[in-house]
């Protein structure tokens, strides 16, 4: 591999290789492995993520001498995280992740039709294949953009946030007002606390906690873990037969009336293969195509990986040659969403690293990360940081061998972990929620401020209201309001400081066309003289 | 592994994690009349933890645990937000008459609760020492057409306006500098532009992409951009003058302005203590700011020493109040 780098840029392949000389000693191997394990233990079970437990973590790191190894543990947790939620959508038809969603829809027709081994094979192998491409092009990519990135003024800035609001409420929501709605209470939660460029305490309601504003990880925690624990524990009491655990490796297979029976005597036969040379055929398209889509929808802030998985799932039942199969278990309807799913999270680190702007919740937890540190992500911290930067994408490389090393292997694991009662595991995220945050903040207005917006999540969710969007609004929000009023500070108060560069024009037509773009079809069918033309969108239901 | 021991090593795991979750600063009472300390002290950071407040915290703890562990050590917990006046609040709230619970703060406190309107103040706490200084750099892009501190006077008078400084959170240290500076050359304070930052760090990146003209912060924060050559210093606040990569960087009273300005750093006990306790945590304080170790964290942290205890403290943190309450007035920010 040296040589091959070599040939491309000698100061890359030494910067990259001194990466994974760091990497590759026994204390940060064994971080990567503690961070691959627990994320795909987290990611497995519904409710708590990567994001809570970061935050959960990051209090335990102020120990470590030195932040490279809290961050190889880190990095480890988000990818597991991000792989751990495909077992749960297939197995049990409960997406752990809202970025699993659509891998659960083909996924768990799969496993009910006696081929979870398949379905779980290519998203692993997938997920193995297009993050290790997303990688290749972080490294590749990342330098560059920061380089670039020096340039970026506070305008910039606020413009990479308005093709973040344009790109989530005209993608995400089935509805644009909901996904508005949830945007702008997303905003609001946001504005609370106290004003950054004038020290005025805003929305605090008089109470002193709130004056640092709402954290994100309570936002976080409130939201996914709460809310989700709470919408699942009210379906629970309807009873809905759904909650069936497959095993891999049993012999449940459903009756099928549609599917030629010979094609199912055929592929009961080879159950105990993990992914038949059939299955690999119909998956490596999609595997490539669900990297194509993922990382530069994870590296523009357009909300994590809820997007890119949606349209690869969109892309792959276009572009199938066995359109009867998907709805009853197409394998390509698991391999371009996790590979979509992987290869945005190596997106999301490109403007987290060389911006400082998180695109996703996990994304905003490591970011404070870094900052406990004493660390600004952005284009100084290639130069300053060099070390950290290139050791934590050498250790993303080996951090996505050991997950497929740890996850075939270990699905049995997996599968015990779904296998607790489902009251007692929503009673216990509950519980480590509460802990969680209280421990985090040691104040209980914190914990009830998470359970207000805990109990929010769960009539969003109820009344089919996108929950990504109000994430992205508390993120990014504060870096709009914050980034355009320094912009027009530094420029008097003249708003032409929003189109004097072609930077800022060229970020601002990326807006628009963002904007623009999932009603086009919509036009152009009106202009061919049809009016069925719809409105592109990719569903959530995270 | 049978079902029944996965289980149990997953419910284990899981309790593991609670425990983990559950791990929180506490604190306890009794021992209070002997020597001190009789037991383990807390020292809250009133910030988040990373800044120059967390450090010193950390650092009190670290020398704490070297040299003087056979009482108990410290704990280190932090209380961010609002430039520290959240801490101040709970500490005024909560700890009253406990001299076991400590607090670092310094001059961004003050600042901020001028700018925040903050219903405690210093005044509400038992002043124990000062502990470090930090000197205050103002730095341009190496390209920048202000050469020196004449050429940013000349260019303030000009437009007020014009010059926008970048530098931390507002009505904090770097904020308070700006707005002495431009009153100490015959600026209206009030009609400065000023661009808040999270922190030095972030502001190092606005300075860089040339949305800022004149960043100011600690010099902590600007060295390495310094040492790369990518940033000038046009001087310093401190009294004398300071060195980087050998170069001696020159004082604002050497460029001819009248005016010094350090970012210090201190430590406070809760309200409601004795003179007698005040003087025991005074005392003890004096022998941790002594030590090996500390000298050590010094070094480490590039920290000027600036020790301050008693009545020289109280005249110390009374001047600086007043100072910072005109500033912060002058510069228009807490109405």
């Amino acid at each position: 591999m040296s040589a091959l780098l070599s040939m491309i840029d000698p100061v890359l392949a030494a910067n990259l290789l001194d990466g994974f000389g760091n990497v590759l000693t026994p204390e940060n191997l064994l971080l990567a492995a503690a961070g691959v394990t627990l994320g795909t233990l987290v990611g497995v079970l519904p409710g708590i993520g990567p994001a809570l437990t970061i935050a959960l973590l990051l209090p335990l790191t102020f120990n470590f001498s030195d932040p490279t190894g809290a961050f190889i543990l880190f990095a480890g947790i988000y990818a597991g995280g991000m792989y751990g939620g495909s077992t749960t959508s297939i197995l049990l038809n409960t997406p752990g992740e809202s970025s699993s969603v659509a891998t659960a829809i083909e996924g768990h027709q799969m496993a009910r039709r006696g081929r979870a081994r398949a379905a779980l094979a290519t998203a692993a192998i997938g997920s193995f294949v297009a993050g290790t491409i997303g990688i290749v092009l972080l490294t590749f990519v990342a330098q560059p953009v920061a380089s670039l990135a020096v340039k970026f003024r506070p305008e910039d800035y606020f413009m990479l946030a308005l093709i973040a609001f344009a790109s989530v409420t005209t993608l995400v929501a089935r509805s644009m007002t909901r996904g508005l709605i949830s945007l702008f209470l997303g905003i609001l939660i946001g504005c609370v606390g106290i004003d950054q460029l004038t020290g005025q305490p805003r929305l605090t309601a008089g109470v002193d906690q709130l004056g640092n504003g709402v954290d994100i990880v309570i936002v976080a925690v409130g939201l996914f873990a709460v809310g989700e624990a709470l919408h699942m524990a009210a379906k629970l009491k309807k009873g809905t037969d759904d909650d069936e655990i497959i095993d891999p490796d049993g012999d449940t297979v459903v009756e099928d009336d549609d599917l030629p029976e010979r094609r199912f005597l055929g592929m009961r036969r080879k159950r105990n293969r993990w992914l038949s040379r059939e299955d690999a055929r119909r998956s490596w398209k999609p595997w490539l195509r669900g990297a194509a889509i993922g990382f530069p929808f994870g590296a523009l802030p357009a909300g994590g990986a809820e997007v890119p998985t949606f349209l690869s799932y969109a892309t792959e039942k276009k572009l199938t040659k066995h359109p009867e199969e998907f709805g009853k278990g197409a394998i390509e309807g698991v391999a371009g969403p996790e590979a979509a799913n992987n290869a945005s999270f190596s997106g999301t680190l490109v403007p987290l690293l060389t911006l400082g702007i998180p695109t996703s919740a996990t994304a905003a937890i490591m970011l404070a990360a870094f900052q406990v540190f004493n660390l600004q992500p952005g284009p100084e911290l290639f130069d300053e940081q060099s070390d950290l930067v290139w050791t934590l994408i050498a250790s993303l490389y080996v951090g996505n061998v050991l997950l497929l090393l740890l996850n075939l292997p270990m699905i049995r694991v997996w599968v015990k972990v779904l296998e607790v009662p489902r009251p007692l595991l929503y009673a216990g995220i509950l519980a480590f929620a509460t802990l969680g945050v209280y421990s985090l903040s040691g104040s209980t207005t914190e914990v009830l401020v998470m359970y207000v917006i805990g109990v929010a999540g769960f009539f969003m969710r109820r009344y089919d209201f996108p929950v990504a969007p109000v994430i992205l609004g508390v993120i990014l929000g504060p870096v709009m309001e914050v980034q355009g009023r320094r912009a027009l500070v530094g420029a008097e108060g003249d708003l032409s400081v929003f189109f004097s560069r072609p930077l800022t024009i060229g970020l601002l037509t990326v807006a628009i066309v963002a904007l623009v773009l999932p009603y086009l079809p919509a036009i152009v069918a009106r202009l061919r003289g049809r009016k069925d033309g719809r409105k592109l969108v990719f569903g959530d239901e995270d | 592994m049978s079902n029944t021991t996965l289980r149990w090593a997953i419910g284990g795991l899981l309790a593991v994690l609670c425990l983990v979750a559950v791990a929180m600063p506490g604190g306890e009472s009794g021992g209070d009349d002997g020597p001190y300390p009789g037991r383990r002290i807390s020292i809250m950071a009133p910030a988040d933890p990373g800044g120059g407040w967390d450090t010193t915290a950390r650092a009190l703890q670290s020398t704490i645990r070297e040299e003087f562990a056979e009482n108990g050590g410290a704990d280190v917990y932090n209380v961010g937000g609002a430039g520290g006046t959240l801490g101040l609040s709970q500490l005024v709230s909560k700890a009253d008459g406990d001299p076991y619970q400590l607090m670092v703060m310094g001059l961004v406190m003050l600042g901020a609760i001028e700018t925040n309107r903050s219903p405690v103040s210093v005044d509400d706490v038992t002043p124990i020492a000062t502990l470090t200084t930090d000197a205050e750099v103002l730095a341009v892009p190496a390209a920048s057409p202000l050469k020196d501190v004449d050429d940013l006077v000349a260019a303030l008078k000009r437009d007020p306006g014009a010059v926008r400084f970048g530098g931390g959170s507002a009505g904090g240290t770097d904020q308070l500098l700006v707005g002495e500076l431009a009153k100490t050359v015959g600026v209206e304070p009030a009609r400065t532009t000023y661009i808040a930052h999270s922190g030095g760090g972030e502001a190092v990146t606005a300075i860089l992409s040339g949305s800022v003209d004149v960043g100011v912060s600690g010099i902590s924060d600007f060295q390495s951009q310094i040492e790369a050559g990518k940033m000038r210093v046009l001087a310093v606040s401190a009294p004398t003058s300071t060195k980087i990569d050998g170069k001696a960087l020159p004082t604002l009273k050497e460029s001819g302005v009248d005016l010094e300005l350090t970012n210090w750093r201190g430590i406070v006990a809760p309200p409601g203590i004795t003179a007698e306790q005040r003087a025991k945590v005074t005392a003890f304080v004096q022998r941790v700011v002594a030590s090996k170790t500390w000298e050590e964290n010094l070094g480490r942290f590039d920290w000027t020493p600036f020790v301050r205890t008693g009545p020289q403290l109280d005249a110390f943190v009374d001047t600086e109040q007043r100072r910072v309450k005109t500033v912060v007035s002058d510069l228009g920010l807490g109405e």
